[in-house]
């Protein structure tokens, strides 16, 4: 057996507490809606809400298409950046990184003045173009994950080597980017995306300001007029995030050819071994 | 009629040029290898020929088409990598297929053709691995395959064996050249290791900082050296100072003794001055072969066992000798210590500009 040595352990032991102890102080909460017994009732009438599904639906659409914009301008881009401009690299990454700086609100303010009612490209005075704006705002969100995730995945292959090589075959800059680029990195743009996934689905600001149906402020509302709904939303949030991060791993370490998940294990393998006598 | 050439090709990186009025012509067909250290331009070489750098200056031809300012995707080049370089997405057979594909060349056709390469590789077993799964040897081969399959006009290797070991090394190489001349496909091969360039190619040149020292045959570059880097950086050579006695009749003092050489000998001789005489270990023998054999007293230093070959350290005079003998088990070797005597035939020796 390896020992553990105290003090590390203790640090440990009270992180954890710290972590799960309001955890699950919420989720007891949640669990007793009905008074006296504990049930999955707060659960049951949230999953019976319309607004729910619709907001939740709404939320998951826009960040599957701002995840699908992000790869699609993150990619070429991160390509580019390290094949031919490796010097304007800091950058590029500089600049991905400012969504995490600058306060969404700036953002969205600023979209509202530049597309609002009396601009040259009023998206905001229809239902799509604000929808637009919205997926934009998220991409926008998203490229501080995505860059970084595509950037490191560009990282582990000689993507120089790798468009040589293709480029003697035949192949054009558009081809490569499609077959051999992109596949390469999919592990690391999926990594991304359920980030990205995980932080806008529950994203308020830009959509409460563009007054969106979303996910987030849906919340929030919740959040101001009911008591157990709210702890029960915050545990599925919860789940959601880690289940997001659970799929990244997976994502992250698959190797190609390899199944999707590993192949489950015949269960006589694990079936206890007599013991010889 | 060359198949590709280079006429004065120059190639600069800022204010360093690191190739210099490269001059080539390679037959179609031919097996030509760049040989030289480190840093002196063969990757260059290779690129530009690819299309992967522009020539600063110079013209690139292939089959008589200009192709200087050709896109690498449009010259028809197979090019193997140091790296290996294959898709890590892809499997063998796509990897192979992935050339005729962009061609644009239909499914049944790219079918027979990729199993037709893997066949020539012996890898057609291994059709669903993917790359990571797979030897250095074996990917280099599927790497030959995906280069060849194509049918590019020029085939170009830039050290495909230095990240080998040594027996998968050899053996590759010989599978190299035989693919090669069964399919007659011109080919440019980059080593910086001499035995490879000698034992592989029809022509090697040597290059040394951006220029082509020397183009020759194998035995050529090993026999009769141009410059003194090439003696120098192929095999091994014993330098000894001798002054010209007699530039007219080739006549040479070597520590007091009189030797003539064959005209053919290498640098142009003056009256008095003092040249480099250089003989490679295989040079000497233990006994005189010919009455003209010039004898070197010495003392065995070293005796080193290398198989079939036992190279010796002997000392002549002031000097270290570097010699190579057979090993015949049956014929008693000089033992360490003991004083022995060399014998050169004059015809032999190169003179070096000093
Ligand atoms: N893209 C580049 N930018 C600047 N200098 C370069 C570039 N590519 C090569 N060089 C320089 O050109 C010279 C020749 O390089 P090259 O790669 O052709 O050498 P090589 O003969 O292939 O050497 P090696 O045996 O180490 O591969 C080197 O001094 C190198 O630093
Ligand atoms: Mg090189």
């Amino acid at each position: 057996m390896k020992r553990y040595p105290a003090f590390p352990t203790l640090i440990v032991i009270a992180a954890s507490l710290y972590f799960l102890v309001p955890l699950y102080a919420t989720f007891d909460f949640s669990l007793r809606m009905e008074r006296g017994v504990l049930s999955f009732a707060a659960y049951r009438d949230v999953f019976q809400s319309d607004t729910f599904i619709s907001t939740l639906t709404f939320s998951a659409v826009a960040s599957l298409v701002a995840i699908l914009l992000g790869a699609l301008i993150i990619v070429p881009t991160a390509y580019w950046v390290r094949l031919k401009l490796p010097r304007v690299r800091p950058l590029v990454e500089f600049l991905t990184l400012l969504p995490l700086i600058i306060p969404p609100v700036v953002l969205v303010f600023g979209y509202m003045r530049i597309y609002g009612n009396n601009s040259f490209l009023p998206l905001t005075t229809t239902d799509p173009g604000t929808n637009l704006l919205l997926v934009i705002g998220y991409t926008v969100l998203s490229l501080p994950y995505m860059f970084r995730a595509v950037d490191n995945g560009m990282a582990a292959i000689d993507i120089a080597t790798l468009t040589e090589a293709a480029e003697s075959l035949g192949a054009s800059r558009f081809a490569i980017i499609r077959r051999v680029i992109f596949p390469n990195v999919r592990s690391a743009i999926m990594a991304g995306a359920f980030l990205t996934f995980s932080i806008s689905l529950g994203e308020f600001v830009m959509a409460s300001l563009l007054n969106r149906p979303a996910f987030g402020p849906y919340l929030v509302q919740m959040g101001q007029d009911y008591a157990y709904q709210p702890a029960a939303l915050a545990i599925m949030a919860f789940v959601v995030t880690w289940a997001s991060m659970a799929l990244m791993q997976v994502f992250a370490t698959r190797k190609p050819g390899q199944r999707f998940l590993p192949r489950m294990p015949r269960l006589s393998t694990f079936a206890p071994r007599r013991v010889q006598s | 009629m060359s198949f590709l050439t280079l006429e004065s090709v120059s190639k600069s990186f800022g204010a360093n040029t690191v190739v210099k009025e490269f001059d080539l012509g390679v037959r179609k067909g031919e097996f030509i290898s760049f040989l030289g250290p480190s840093g002196c331009g063969k990757t260059t070489v290779l690129r530009m020929v690819a299309g992967f750098e522009t020539p600063t200056s110079g013209a690139i031809t292939i089959d008589g088409e200009d192709v200087t300012m050709l896109p690498a995707n449009k010259r028809r080049i197979g090019m193997v990598f140091q790296a290996y370089a294959l898709f890590p997405n892809m499997n063998v057979y796509d990897n192979v297929a992935f050339g005729l594909k962009i061609n644009g060349m239909d499914n049944a056709a790219v079918d027979r053709r990729v199993r037709d390469m893997l066949d020539m590789i012996a890898l057609g077993h291994l059709a669903d691995r993917y790359p990571y799964q797979m030897s250095g040897g074996q990917q280099q081969r599927v790497a030959l395959a995906r280069a060849l399959a194509p049918q590019p006009r020029v085939l170009l290797l830039d050290e495909p064996l230095s990240a080998l070991d040594a027996k998968i090394r050899l053996s590759l190489r010989e599978d190299i050249r035989k693919i090669q001349r069964e399919l007659g496909i011109t080919t440019v091969f980059v080593t910086h290791d001499q035995e490879e360039a000698l034992s592989i190619s029809d022509r090697v040149i040597v290059m040394n900082k951006g220029r082509a020292d020397q183009m020759g045959t194998p035995s050529e570059i090993y026999n009769r050296p141009k410059t003194r880097f090439v003696a120098e950086f192929v095999g091994t050579l014993n330098m000894f100072d001798a002054r010209v006695a007699d530039a007219g009749a080739n006549r040479l003092n070597l520590a007091g003794r009189d030797i003539a050489l064959p005209s053919s000998s290498g640098a142009a001789l003056r009256n008095g001055e003092t040249v480099k005489l250089a003989l490679r270990p295989e040079a000497f023998y233990l006994d005189a072969q010919r009455p003209d054999d010039v004898p070197l007293e010495g003392r065995v230093q070293h005796m080193g066992f290398h198989g079939s070959i036992i190279r010796a350290k002997v000392t002549v005079g002031e000097q270290t000798v570097t010699i190579d003998m057979f090993n015949q088990a049956n014929v008693a070797m000089p033992s360490v210590g003991e004083p022995i005597k060399l014998y050169f035939s004059p015809a032999d020796a190169l003179v070096l500009a000093a």
